[in-house]
């Protein structure tokens, strides 16, 4: 019997060493911050973007005796990375947020409203201020935002004599008109997900749909729209398959006349020279009503840190400093976004006449979440299942609607 | 067991006969122990969580307070009433079986080919092998592209050859679309069918083949009840190990069509990914998982009868 004498190592041991290992981790999880680091939780994974975030935020806490630490992670796991976190009590100090996502952390209780935070929103436009906001109260601040415009080939549009529609008769005139050989008079995202229900809101919008009464105003005619530029051969089917990112590949390999699409794909469209593009706002359903856009973009938090209120502070001023009209103005250029102070902005505008529409409709423009709050997620999702039904010929608009209100308040 | 050692040996003293006894029980359950902590850490534990979290409300605050309260029955009813269930659970099935049919009659069919042997065979076999070493995204972006119904390899090719004049709506069509997906998903599941099944076939004694050739069994015949049967073993491996990385397919489905069109190609995996990440609802979410994960047991369980069949004494 060599067990017995075999040097295996005494269960005490063992166990001791395991439990040494498990106090180590634990411990590792609830190792203090360095205090004058503010950590940054935010979806900047591209190098590029990284690196211009890091520049804003050096640039803004150097002054202050700071270091700015950001960790990255892809924009769709934003949400269950900072959940994840929030169980740990290792939340960052600053959580930027797509503005879509703001309600559902808002309702959590666990962020702290922006006044208490020192960060002074007064002069920032009314659009960007309900983005980072939930039931009346402001979380979040959003130094840029987005919007959705028309983009279109001035080539294509020249060649054919059309300029660039105004209204959806125009809109589907000219489509048909510009539809020729392999091109596509327009293109738009209809995928069964945030991008598609992102480029369907400026027609439900603009054709008086509400997201809280899904099958009533005007919503159907939009469906309608959508329904008509696919079915008279204006646009191809599969852009219900089609991603924002796929809309533009269409459009920059010349299969697409026009397509629907936002500021971020202005590097892409400068990075190419293939086809010469403009941008015009987005047709209304009748001439001289206002276009209803959706606003998008990311918002900075500051959650809650009880125990150590310092660091809400710190996260306050960084805040405060990013949000400079020169700082924002800076950002606004480097990522094409518009600046959200309203003076900022109106210089963006004179400095970039070509992207001057998204200026003009982020002024209009809606946030997602202004008026159903946390409900939107399921609302977004009944709403991509209407288009999605319409497009694919299996309801008529009336019915997808009727069917996309009875989903979207089941659980009620 | 224990005792049954003890009284081969010279019986020692009673006393420490009993602390032998002891301490050898203890070594023993120490060597259990590893794989017991990692099955209850790494699935009992979460497999606990996830049924009790389908009787809680879980929601984002929970991450923030720590509070879950139980809600009965709500989640499942929430999920039940659902439309969208029953369909993903109908498609999740035809996608299953659809993709373990095609995977395994090609895979095999393949593998019968690759097991004589001829010039070149190895590299061709080599070459068969590398959709299996490919991401399963970067394979969807690529089918999507092929599958594009304007532009895509597919309906170039079936035009040229004269099959179809005016183009199949591999993804953009609801009637088609779970189809497309069922394609793709054969095409990557056959290197792993065919690689396991030709090992198998190599296990079969070439005796058994000589055998049955002097008993003038022709090619068919030799299949039937030569190869079929010595192969049984492997058959179920294959097939319950496809089963089960098929049943919660996810990855495939988002990267190709993102469960559209209309839903049509919603499987119980982008159902519970819809639920737990998109609306952040997780207990419904685990409600959703739940069924997964019943679904597999019933189907591990049916392995594990069929096994122990294989493997009983005078087999």
């Amino acid at each position: 019997m060599r067990l017995r004498t075999g040097r295996i190592p005494k269960p005490a041991t063992a166990l001791a060493l395991a439990g040494t290992m498990a106090a180590l981790g634990l411990t590792g999880c609830a190792a203090e911050p360095d205090p004058d680091t503010v950590t940054v939780l935010n979806s900047a994974t591209d190098a590029a973007e990284h690196e211009a975030n890091q520049d804003f935020f050096d640039r803004c806490a150097e002054p202050l005796g700071l270091e700015v630490e950001q960790i990255s992670v892809p924009a769709p796991q934003i949400a269950s990375k900072a959940l994840r976190m929030a169980s740990s009590d290792s939340l960052t100090d600053i959580l930027e947020l797509d503005g879509s996502e703001l309600p559902q952390f808002a309702e959590t209780a666990g962020l702290r409203p922006l006044a208490e935070t020192g960060v002074d929103t007064g002069d920032f436009s009314t659009s960007s201020n309900t983005l980072g906001s939930f039931d009346g109260v402001q979380y979040g601040v959003a130094r840029s935002v987005n919007s959705l415009a028309l983009i279109y080939n001035t080539e294509l549009l020249a060649e054919a004599g059309i300029e660039p529609p105004e209204t959806w008769d125009e809109l589907q005139a000219a489509a048909a008109e510009l539809t020729r050989g392999d091109t596509y008079g327009m293109a738009f995202s209809a995928s069964p997900d945030a991008d598609g229900v992102y480029q369907f809101l400026p027609f439900f919008w603009s054709a008086g749909g509400d997201e809280a009464q899904l099958n009533e105003g005007g919503g159907a005619a939009a469906l309608q729209l959508w329904q008509d530029l696919v079915d008279a051969g204006s646009a191809s089917r599969s852009v219900v398959n089609w991603n924002q990112q796929d809309v533009n590949d269409q459009f920059i390999s010349g299969r697409a006349a026009m397509m629907i699409n936002g500021p971020w794909q202005v590097p892409v469209l400068d990075g190419q020279d293939n086809v010469d593009w403009a941008v015009a706002s987005i047709p209304v359903p009748e001439a001289g009503l206002d276009p209803v856009a959706p606003i998008g973009g990311t918002v900075m938090t500051v959650p809650k840190n009880e125990d150590d209120r310092e660091r809400e502070r710190n996260a306050g001023r960084i805040l405060d400093c990013l949000n400079s009209e020169e700082n924002q103005l800076a950002w606004g250029e480097r990522i094409n976004n518009v600046p959200t102070r309203e003076a900022a902005a109106q210089t963006y505008r004179e400095q970039n006449p070509k992207l001057a529409p998204f200026a003009d409709l982020v002024t209009t423009a809606r946030s997602r979440t202004a008026e159903v709050g946390t409900r939107w997620p399921v609302i977004s999702d009944a709403l991509a299942g209407a288009f999605q039904s319409v497009l694919t010929g299996q309801s008529s608009p009336e019915d997808a609607l009727e069917r996309a209100q009875q989903q979207a308040t089941a659980g009620e | 067991m224990t005792t049954a050692t003890q009284e081969k040996k010279a019986a020692p003293p009673t006393g420490s006969s009993r602390r032998g006894a002891g301490r050898r029980r203890l070594y023993q359950w120490l060597f259990v122990a590893p794989a017991l902590v990692y099955m209850l850490a790494f699935f009992g534990y979460p497999l606990v969580r996830n049924v009790l979290m389908s009787f809680q409300e879980f929601t984002p605050r929970t991450y923030f307070t720590g509070e879950s309260p139980f809600n009965g029955l709500e989640n499942w009813r929430g999920v039940f009433e659902n439309d969208l269930f029953g369909d993903a659970l109908w498609q999740t099935i035809l996608f299953t079986i659809g993709s373990l049919v095609g995977q395994f009659t090609i895979g095999l069919g393949l593998a019968v080919f690759f097991s004589r042997r001829f010039h070149l065979s190895a590299f061709v076999r080599a070459i068969l092998l590398l959709p299996w070493l490919v991401p399963m995204v970067v394979s969807a972006v690529v089918w999507r592209r092929i599958m594009d119904e304007d532009h895509g390899v597919l309906n170039s090719f079936l035009e040229t050859v004269g099959l179809s004049s005016d183009g199949v709506a591999w993804l953009s069509s609801p009637s088609v679309a779970l189809l497309s997906a069922i394609l793709v998903n054969i095409w990557i599941g056959i290197p792993f069918n065919m690689v396991i099944l030709y090992g198998g076939l190599q296990e079969i004694p070439r005796e058994l083949y000589e055998a049955a050739s002097l008993d003038g069994a022709g090619p068919w015949r030799t299949f039937r009840s030569v190869t079929l049967p010595m192969l049984r073993p492997v058959v179920t491996v294959v097939l319950v190990l496809g089963f089960m990385s098929t049943i919660k397919i996810l990855d495939l489905i988002l990267a190709l069509t993102g469960g559209g069109p209309a839903d049509s190609t919603q499987t119980l995996g982008t159902l519970t990914y819809q639920l737990s990440f998109l609306q952040l609802d997780f207990g419904q979410g685990a409600v959703v998982g739940n069924v997964l994960i019943l679904i597999s047991a019933v189907f591990a369980v049916l392995y594990l009868r069929v096994n122990r069949a294989d493997h009983q004494p005078g087999k």
